[in-house]
C-alpha cells in the first residue's frame, strides 16, 4: 500500500519535472529574445525600426527599417489564407460529408503526405516549376516574387486547414443533420447550413493555425520570393520577417546582428498573438 | 376517414439481416396511430421507411411499396426532399439545432424559399403556438435553443417540424427522455394536433398508446402481428402474442 503510494508520487514527480522542462525552454527563449532584441530597437528607435521603409544593413550608412518585412509577412500570409482557406474548407466539407469512403481514405492519405513534406522540398519544387511558370505567364523579368511565395504558402497550409476543419465537421452530432434532412433540406443544404455553423469555431481554429504556419515559414518562401528587401508588391522580389533573419544571420555582426534579433522578437510577438487567438477559438469550441 | 399512407408487403434488410418482414398497414388520415412492441422489433425502422430516412444508411435494402396519397414513395420520380417536407419527423432525443429558438423554427421555411421577415415571424409564432410552447419562449426567441429544458426542446422540435406545414408527423418515442409533466403536455399536444395532422407515434409506454392513439400496431421481430383500433387491441387482442405482450408477460 505504502510502496504504491511512493511509486505514484515518484511518477508524478517525473512528469512534473518534464513539464517544467518544457516550460523552462519556452521561458528561456522568450527571455533571451527579449533581452537580445531590445538593444537594437533602443538604438535605432522603435518608430524608425518598425516603420522605416528601407533596410540596408550592409551599406556605408546602414538603415534598419523593417516595414518591408512586416508588410511582406502580413500580405504573404493574407494572400495564402485568401487562397488556401476556401480550397481547404471546401475540401474538408467534401471529404468529411460527401466523399465516398474509398475516395475519402485515398485523399486523406494524400493530405497527410502533403503535411509531411519538408518545407525545403516545397521550396525546391516552387523554384524549379512555379517561379519559371510565373515568369512566363505574367511576362515579368523574375518569377521569384511575393506572388510565388503566396502560392507556395497556400499549398503548405492546406493540410492543417483541411485536417482541423474535418475533425470539427466530423464532430457535429448526426442528430443535427438528421433533423435538417427530415425537414426536407437536401444533404448539401444541410452541410452548409447546419454542420458548418455547428463546427464554426473549429474551422476558425483551422484558419488561425494556417496563419501561424504561413507567417512562421522561412525556407520555402526564401527559395521562391527572391529575398530582396523591397516594399511588397505582388510581382516583385520580397523578403519576409523569417527570411530576413535567416538570410543575414550567418555573416552579421554588431548592430546588424542585434537588429536581426529584434526582427525575431517582432516575429515572436506575432506568433504569440496568433496562438492567443487560436486558444480562444479552441476554448470556444469546447464550450 | 380516408387512408393517407399504405405499406404493401414491405420488407427491409440491414445488410443480410432482415429487420422488417412483409409489413402491410394502412394509416388513416387525421388520427393517431401508435406502434408498440419490444425493443429491436423494428418500430423505428418501419417509422423511418415512411419518410425515407432509411435512405441515409448505405446498407439498407427495401422491397415492397409505401404509398402516400396513392403514390409509391420509393418510385424514382419521387422528390425525397419534398416528401420529407410533407412527412415530418420528431426524434427520440430532442435535437434542436445549436442556434436561436427563432432560427430553429425558421430553418425549414427558409430552406423552402421563404425569405420575407414578416412571413417568417408569422410562421414562427404560429408553429410555437401550435406546439404549445409560445408563452414560454416568446420573450427569448433570440436565445440559443440548447439552453431550454428537455421537455421544452422536444416541443420546440415539434414546432420546428410543424413550421414546414407537413401533412404527417412521425414521432419516435418523443417522450422517452422526458419527465411525466412534459410527457403529458406532449400527449395533450398530440391529441390537439390530430385535428389538422396525421400522427404516427412509436412508444414503449402502453398507457400512452391507450391514452392518445386511435389505432395501434403491434410489432414483433420485424413482423406486424396485429393492427386495429386501440381500444379493441388492448381489450380483446386476437393474437396470443399480442395478449402476452400487453399483459406484460414478455418484452
Ligand atoms: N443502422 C442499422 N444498421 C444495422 N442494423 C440496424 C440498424 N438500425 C437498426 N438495426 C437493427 O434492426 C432491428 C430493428 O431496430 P429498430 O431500431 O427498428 O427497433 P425498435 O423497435 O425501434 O427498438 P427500440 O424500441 O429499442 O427503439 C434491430 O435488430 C436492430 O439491431
Ligand atoms: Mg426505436
Amino acid at each position: 500500500m505504502k510502496k504504491n503510494k511512493m511509486i505514484e508520487r515518484a511518477i508524478h514527480g517525473v512528469f512534473l519535472i518534464l513539464g517544467l522542462l518544457t516550460f523552462g525552454c519556452v521561458l528561456l527563449i522568450t527571455i533571451y529574445l527579449v533581452i537580445s532584441g531590445i538593444p537594437a530597437i533602443t538604438e535605432i528607435g522603435l518608430f524608425d525600426f518598425l516603420f522605416g521603409t528601407k533596410w540596408a544593413s550592409t551599406a556605408d550608412e546602414p538603415s534598419y527599417g523593417i516595414l518591408p518585412f512586416i508588410l511582406t509577412s502580413i500580405y504573404g500570409t493574407a494572400g495564402a489564407i485568401l487562397l488556401g482557406v476556401p480550397i481547404g474548407f471546401f475540401a474538408a466539407v467534401y471529404l468529411s460529408k460527401l466523399a465516398n469512403p474509398k475516395v475519402k481514405a485515398f485523399m486523406e492519405g494524400a493530405v497527410s503526405l502533403l503535411a509531411g513534406i519538408p518545407s525545403v522540398v516545397y521550396g525546391l519544387v516552387g523554384m524549379l516549376v512555379l517561379v519559371p511558370a510565373v515568369r512566363e505567364i505574367f511576362n515579368i523579368p523574375d518569377g521569384a516574387s511575393l506572388f510565388s511565395a503566396i502560392i507556395v504558402l497556400a499549398i503548405m497550409i492546406l493540410p492543417s486547414i483541411i485536417k482541423v476543419s474535418m475533425t470539427a465537421l466530423e464532430a457535429v452530432p448526426k442528430e443535427y443533420e438528421d433533423a435538417s434532412l427530415a425537414l426536407g433540406a437536401t444533404p448539401v443544404e444541410t452541410y452548409f447550413r447546419v454542420s458548418v455553423p455547428a463546427a464554426k469555431s473549429g474551422i476558425a481554429a483551422a484558419v488561425v493555425l494556417g496563419v501561424g504556419r504561413a507567417i512562421g515559414e522561412a525556407m520555402a518562401v526564401m527559395m521562391v520570393s527572391g529575398n530582396v528587401p523591397n516594399m511588397p508588391s505582388l510581382f516583385q522580389s520580397v523578403r519576409f520577417l523569417t527570411t530576413a533573419v535567416a538570410s543575414e544571420m550567418s555573416y552579421s555582426s554588431g548592430l546588424q546582428q542585434q537588429a536581426l534579433f529584434s526582427i525575431a522578437l517582432v516575429l515572436f510577438l506575432f506568433i504569440m498573438l496568433i496562438n492567443a487567438t487560436l486558444n480562444f477559438f479552441l476554448k470556444k469550441e469546447k464550450d | 376517414m380516408s387512408d393517407i399512407m399504405t405499406a404493401k408487403d414491405l420488407s427491409l434488410w440491414y445488410d443480410k439481416t432482415q429487420a422488417l418482414k412483409n409489413v402491410n398497414i394502412t394509416i388513416p388520415e387525421k388520427s393517431i396511430t401508435a406502434f408498440i412492441g419490444p425493443s429491436g422489433c423494428g418500430k423505428s425502422t418501419f417509422l423511418k421507411t415512411l419518410n425515407r430516412m432509411n435512405d441515409l444508411i448505405p446498407s439498407v435494402k427495401i422491397i415492397g411499396e409505401v404509398c402516400y396519397n396513392g403514390q409509391n414513395i420509393y418510385d424514382n420520380s419521387v422528390d425525397v426532399n419534398e416528401l420529407r417536407r410533407e412527412i415530418g419527423m420528431v426524434f427520440q432525443k430532442p435535437n434542436p439545432f445549436p442556434m436561436s429558438i427563432y432560427d430553429n423554427i425558421a430553418y425549414g421555411p427558409r430552406t423552402h424559399g421563404i425569405k420575407s421577415k414578416v412571413k417568417l415571424d408569422e410562421i414562427v409564432e404560429q408553429s410555437l403556438r401550435d406546439a404549445a410552447i409560445w408563452d414560454e419562449v416568446k420573450d427569448r426567441l433570440k436565445k440559443n435553443a440548447l439552453g431550454m429544458s428537455g421537455g421544452q426542446q422536444q416541443r420546440l422540435c415539434i414546432a420546428r417540424a410543424l413550421a414546414v406545414k407537413p401533412k404527417i408527423l412521425l414521432m419516435d418515442e418523443p417522450t422517452s427522455a422526458l419527465d411525466p409533466i412534459s410527457t403529458s403536455r406532449i400527449e395533450e399536444l398530440a391529441i390537439e394536433l390530430k385535428k389538422s395532422y396525421t400522427i404516427v407515434i412509436v412508444t414503449h409506454n402502453m398507457q400512452q398508446a391507450v391514452r392518445i392513439s386511435d389505432n395501434t400496431a403491434f410489432f414483433l421481430l420485424g413482423e406486424l402481428i396485429e393492427y386495429g383500433e386501440t381500444e379493441k387491441l388492448f381489450s380483446q387482442p386476437t393474437d396470443k402474442r399480442t395478449e402476452d405482450y400487453i399483459t406484460g408477460r414478455f418484452g
